[in-house]
């Protein structure tokens, strides 16, 4: 009260002054760790707040939308001013970085030989090139959760571990016939990630392929029975972003989804739920590993400080202190401890049997598509509009999209990953 | 003063740097945009694959239809409010002040606020089966309800937005001299009369700009749609919204928001064509 408006000007401007210098001063020492994974606000805190936080010299989480990640960097390196050193991101996104945007990590690849890294996964790590380009950093992939007030309605015969896709639509039927409730649910809403269970799971299933089979008659089969099943999905599926919401509230009984979109539930109630692999169709059980990876741009500011963010992360203690916190699973040999969450170890489980399921069918993510990556996912999410939602012909409505695909790969000149056959030049849409 | 004459525009330029720098030449860099094809040529080949794109006719129409449903269902409570509150005097000030909270929200806080009360597990649905009308919930809000749907966007839509209507026109009728009503009342018009003959048309100004204002927004609605109708309720800018972040695709977004710039303009000028003010009345 006494305070004159001089002396509370004079307080304004140095206040003003103290926050402009704060905002104007890069956060110098921070090594900044741009990623594409971890991006829900919950993961990223605890990645920021459990793991981060005894990093020395500190670290600072930036994410970033998947199809963006490659103007971000490309846009930071033409600045000539590069702001983020670490990357994180999977395969499929850092790909078309390598060749002139990451630069090779064989000397980190060196100091971290005795760390067990998985060989498959420092065997892609090179991007096609013969240098090291990212050193894998954590991996996850898509599993199936269920209430267990479900299972009692199995069809008979019926093994929960190796499910076909009739049987699901089986099991669906049947729960509706019972309670007049449909109970199956996918996240198929705004956020959800839908496009990734066409593009891992069900194509890889019923057609063996993803691109080249797009519109086979395989795929008209799998869509009109894709259809059939949809009669017992739950219609605010469209909805849903992140299964383990409606798998809490009871809204559905029977999900799919990511690892890390699933383990709220899973934690939080263990003891009624089950984790199981995806199912199988006519071609074998499609699925879809994803292997997250750590690079370096080139012209990093703080190259250094990364290369030892990057020893840090892959510390086996660090490795299983990720999983517990964000479940990912490790990359390097650990002994998970006997007193692991067990929500965390029914994800194990079925993530092993799903991996090691004789008919399994190992899908990548799509690779080469850089930022066209989301125009791709486009087609198959119009693709189930169309035929499922809309209920359009689906011959007429795949080689519809088909152009759309076709375009998108003729663009990108993207070579067929798996399952699709390797291809010389881009992969065709037959 | 010593510069009398050059002072009114050294005031306002900071404001006209401003709205050049940080609106009309992004506005014009979006137009480029939207008229440019890949190579570099010039075309229409953006407004095509919009037009082409599968949610674009559904889009139009829901965004149409949540305006043409709304903006004359606000005008008409707004209205309606201002009226009733001219003739409250004891807790005017708290009904003014319980009206206008809904301006204080974010769009995005009040589509959740919704959503809340619509989803499944939501309070309508629990209030229902409390009260025994309903067996189990109902969804409303998914894409085998359409029209549930639209409306409770339209519902949701007019909570949050009549209130900018309602304080725009009690504004205007503050303003209006009361010795026209008071002379209408003396040669005996009813109360009706002197609403639509003599209130309506002085409050043209306000409503006309209440109006303009109100539109130009409902064809910009995003949020609201986005929190309750999510993929089920495609509208313009959520499509733009789509191109831009999830596809990529600079051309389709910008052809997007060129194609709501130019349904805006013409909303404005029609409002301004049908809505003309006298020049002595302003």
């Amino acid at each position: 009260m006494t305070k004159g408006p001089t002396t509370r000007l004079r307080h304004s401007a140095v206040l003003a002054a103290l926050t402009f210098a704060w905002l104007a001063t890069p956060a110098a020492a921070e090594v900044v760790f741009l990623s594409t994974q971890l991006r829900p606000i919950e993961s990223a805190q605890k990645l920021r707040s459990e793991i981060l936080k005894d990093f020395p010299g500190g670290a600072e989480f930036v994410t970033e939308q998947p199809p963006q990640l490659g103007v971000h960097i490309r846009a930071e390196q033409q600045a000539g001013k590069p702001v983020s050193s670490l990357i994180g991101a999977l395969h499929g996104e850092l790909q078309p970085l390598a060749a002139e945007s990451l630069v090779p990590l064989d000397d980190v690849l060196e100091t971290l030989k005795d760390r067990g890294l998985n060989p498959g996964m420092v065997e892609a790590g090179k991007l096609g090139t013969t240098k090291q380009m990212f050193i894998p950093w954590m991996q996850a992939t898509y599993i199936m959760v269920a209430n267990k007030q479900a299972l009692p309605f199995l069809p008979a015969g019926a093994d929960i571990n190796a499910l076909t896709y009739d049987q699901l639509a089986q099991w669906g039927a049947n729960i509706q016939a019972k309670t007049g409730k449909r109970m199956i649910g996918f996240p198929a809403g705004p956020t959800g990630l839908m496009h990734r269970f066409f593009e891992g799971y069900l194509y890889p299933s019923y057609t063996g392929g993803v691109v080249t089979t797009f519109k086979s008659p395989d795929a008209v089969a799998m869509w009109t029975t894709f259809r059939d099943l949809w009669k017992t999905v739950n219609p605010n599926s469209t909805n849903y972003g992140f299964m383990q919401e409606p798998l809490l509230s009871g809204d559905v009984w029977i999900a799919f989804d990511h690892v890390a979109r699933l383990i709220d539930a899973l934690s939080r109630k263990p003891d009624d739920f089950v984790a199981f692999p995806a199912p199988s169709g006519p071609k074998g059980l499609g699925y879809m590993p994803v292997v997250a990876g750590l690079a370096i741009a080139k012209g990093a500011p703080q190259a250094e400080e990364a290369k030892q963010l990057i020893a840090y992360l892959t510390r086996p203690d660090m490795q299983v202190k990720t999983a517990k916190a964000v479940a990912f699973f490790p990359v390097v040999k650990v002994d998970l401890p006997g007193d692991i969450d067990p929500g965390l170890k029914l994800e194990i489980d079925a993530v092993q049997k799903m991996t090691s399921a004789k008919n399994a069918l190992v899908s990548l993510l799509p690779v080469g598509l850089d930022q066209r990556g989301g125009e791709f996912d486009k087609v198959y999410l119009d693709t189930f509009q169309r035929i499922v939602l809309r209920g359009e012909d689906p011959k007429a409505a795949l080689d519809r999209q088909g152009q759309a695909l076709k375009r998108i790969i003729a663009e990108t000149k993207a070579r067929c990953w798996l399952p699709d056959k390797p291809s010389d030049g881009p992969c065709p849409v037959e | 003063m010593r510069e009398p004459k050059a002072l009114p525009y050294l005031l306002i330029a900071p404001s006209a740097l401003f709205l050049t720098g940080l609106f009309l030449i992004p506005l014009a860099q979006t137009a480029v945009l939207a008229f440019q094809e890949s190579g570099g040529a010039w075309g229409l080949g953006n407004l095509r694959r919009m037009t082409d794109e599968l949610n674009f006719p559904d889009a139009l129409a829901n965004t149409f239809k949540v305006v043409l449903l709304a903006v004359p269902l606000q005008l008409v409570l707004a209205l309606g409010m201002t009226m009733a509150l001219r003739n409250i005097r004891r807790g005017r000030d708290l009904l003014v002040w319980v009206w206008s909270i809904p301006l204080g929200i974010s769009d995005l806080a009040a589509g959740l606020v919704w959503l809340a009360i619509l989803n499944d597990q939501g309070w309508l649905n629990s209030a229902l089966f409390r009260l025994g009308l309903i067996a189990q919930p109902q969804a409303w809000l998914t894409y085998e309800t359409p029209a549930a749907l639209l409306a409770a966007i339209v519902i949701a839509e007019i909570w949050r937005a009549t209130a900018i209507v309602f304080v725009i026109l009690l504004a205007g009728v503050q303003l209006l001299p009361k010795e026209y009503e008071e002379a209408a009342d003396v040669f005996g018009a009813t109360p009706w009369q002197r609403f639509f003959r003599i209130t309506v048309p002085l409050l043209k100004p306000s409503i006309q700009t209440a109006l303009i204002l109100r539109t130009v927004l409902a064809f910009e609605m995003f949020a609201m749609a986005m929190a309750l109708g999510g993929r089920n309720f495609p509208v313009l800018v959520s499509e733009a919204f789509n191109a831009q972040y999830f596809s990529q695709d600079y051309g389709v977004a910008a052809a997007y928001a060129v194609l709501v710039m130019t349904i805006s303009v013409a909303a404005t000028v029609l409002y301004l064509v049908a809505l003309r003010v006298p020049a002595e009345q302003r």
